[in-house]
């Protein structure tokens, strides 16, 4: 489980996230929602080190991020993977190479017992067949699945996605979805994922924390998020023409008869 | 008056007075131009200190060493032998159109390419050449890993990103280097030798002889030892720029000039102190 607590951080006086509290608990799919510019990838990158905040701390499992030394943060690390929003594939390294990448670098086992696990995780995402292709000649879904298989190569304890839907259509949005949610409940990870795409947010939004202007403004489940009763997140729920009209729809109509 | 100082923010800064265009220097402007340069220097050093850590994986470290020498140095093999045959033939014409005096002997052209080419051309010159080629392609390498997020890959996975990036570059570079520097000289005296078979503007045994006339070994250690430093702030420089690049395609090739500007800046001001040093 990841605990932050009273987390503050701002960019040349500017406050970016505000006394930010949340908890992301194990075997979950979190979700962190928001509109662009809300603070969720300046939350999301402080959750990873990657930025420091002012205030607050970060606890993974009880040990807390921003008092660690370098030391323990390397190898707290080496618990994490990460999916990039534009997949950060290496591009000279072949999509076998990338997947085999952390194990390289982290096990000492040998190049046949890496590949062995690189191939089981490849075929874990439905990409055996791919493992000679470079990142280049591949399409944007399949990156995602190979930034996926790298990000789970270490056996993490935990998961996080920046944007994992962004540039992908829709059915191959579902897809990876679906991908992430079965790696969170078969490997009992706990999966935080930055989106503000709503077919996720329902299709796989066991842990909803929606953020507005750099506050935490409502915690939930895709069950409750219709009913919240909270402006900031009906006016982000409806913002689609899609789900405005059926909001419409259903406001006059009542809901459809099945 | 644009003034160039080390750092990207900086470029754009005028010491020109703002405010009433009476072009004199403001003293917050000179105070803001030394600060920002003692930031960015300071950002340098911390850089340096990361790029200098001891490796996670010294087997990686090695055989990512062996690929840059194999792309930095090999693959400018090349364009290091076309550019010294030209400047050598080039330099022995110049010498001669010259030195064309009865007083001089003949063989003298052959002395003093022999001495241009070890002194300035072969090290300085040409790493000034390689800035460009071998600096431009370091920045927008890193630039891209940096801005298609590779590097915060790195970082995420627990891997120090300048160490296990930027070291084997440098090393690659510094390594290899000696050998560019060699294959120059050697070429160029072939350009110079093909001027004086093909031409009638030298004897071929009066340029030989001046090619061993008088000669100084120092030379041939001065030029390399030059070479090692110049290496160093090509490679060290360009990763910097591209290391610390943000945004996108425009910043990226930003950075890449910016890595090219001040390599060969620095390679300039290291030319006048190791002469002054080596030479004295």
């Amino acid at each position: 489980m990841i605990e932050v607590k009273n987390l503050s951080k701002s960019f040349d006086g500017r406050t970016v996230l505000d006394n930010v509290s949340a908890e992301f608990y194990t075997g979950k799919t979190n979700l962190i929602i928001g509109q662009s510019g809300s603070g969720k990838t300046v939350l999301m990158k402080s959750l990873v080190g990657l930025l420091r905040p002012e205030e607050g701390s970060i606890l993974f499992d009880g040990r807390n991020l921003l008092d660690m030394n370098r030391e323990e943060v390397k190898k707290l690390r080496q618990e994490i993977g990460m999916l990039f929003q534009g997949s950060a594939l290496f591009d000279s390294e072949t999509v076998l190479g990338n997947v085999m990448f952390p194990l390289k670098m982290f096990t000492g086992n040998s190049y046949a017992e890496n590949r062995e696990r690189a191939m089981f995780c490849l075929e874990r995402v439905n990409l055996k067949g791919a493992e000679n292709k470079y990142p280049s000649e591949i399409s944007g879904g399949m990156q995602k699945r190979v930034a996926i298989a790298r990000a789970i190569a270490l056996n993490p304890k935990y998961l996080f996605c920046d944007e994992p839907n962004s540039g992908l259509d829709p059915k191959t949005s579902i897809l990876i979805d679906e991908l992430l949610s079965d790696i969170t409940h078969e490997y009992g990870i706990t999966t935080v994922i930055n989106t503000h795409d709503m077919n996720s947010v329902l299709g796989i939004g066991e842990n909803i924390i929606f953020i507005n202007k750099g506050h935490r403004e409502w915690v939930g489940d895709m069950s409750h998020i219709y009913n919240a009763g909270n402006k900031a997140l009906n006016d982000f729920v409806f913002a689609t023409r899609l789900f405005q009209q059926v909001h419409d729809y259903v406001s006059s109509h009542g809901m459809p008869q099945k | 008056m644009p003034v160039f100082v080390f750092g990207g923010k900086m470029a754009k800064f005028a010491l020109e007075c703002a405010c009433c265009n009476c072009g004199m220097a403001t003293n917050k402007n000179i105070s803001m131009l030394l600060s920002n340069s003692l930031a960015t220097f300071g950002r340098y050093c911390i850089f340096l200190r990361r790029v200098f850590a001891l490796p996670d994986r010294w087997r990686e470290t090695f055989r990512r060493t062996f690929a840059e020498i194999m792309k930095l140095g090999v693959d400018s093999i090349p364009l290091v032998l076309i550019i010294s045959v030209f400047i050598g033939a080039v330099i022995t014409i110049q010498m001669q159109l010259n030195i064309s005096s009865p007083l001089i002997p003949a063989y003298s052209v052959g002395l003093a390419t022999r001495d241009i080419v070890l002194l300035e051309f072969s090290n300085s010159i040409l790493c000034l050449i390689l800035a460009g080629k071998v600096g431009s392609n370091i920045a927008s390498e890193i630039g891209t890993m940096r801005v298609t997020e590779q590097i915060d890959a790195l970082d995420i996975m627990g891997i120090n990103s300048a160490n296990f990036l930027v070291l084997p570059k440098i090393a690659g570079l510094v390594l290899f280097m000696p050998v560019l520097v060699i294959f120059c000289i050697a070429t160029s005296y072939i350009g110079g030798y093909g001027v004086a078979v093909m031409t009638d503007l030298i004897p071929v045994s009066k340029y030989l002889y001046g090619l061993q006339a008088l000669f100084n070994e120092w030379y041939v250690w001065y030029g390399l030892i030059k070479s090692l430093f110049f290496a160093f702030i090509i490679a060290s420089t360009s990763s910097f720029y591209g290391y610390y690049a943000h945004g996108g395609a425009l910043e990226v090739g930003k950075a890449s000039t910016d890595g090219v500007v001040s390599s060969s800046v620095f390679i300039l001001l290291f030319d006048v102190v190791l002469t002054k040093l080596l030479l004295q």
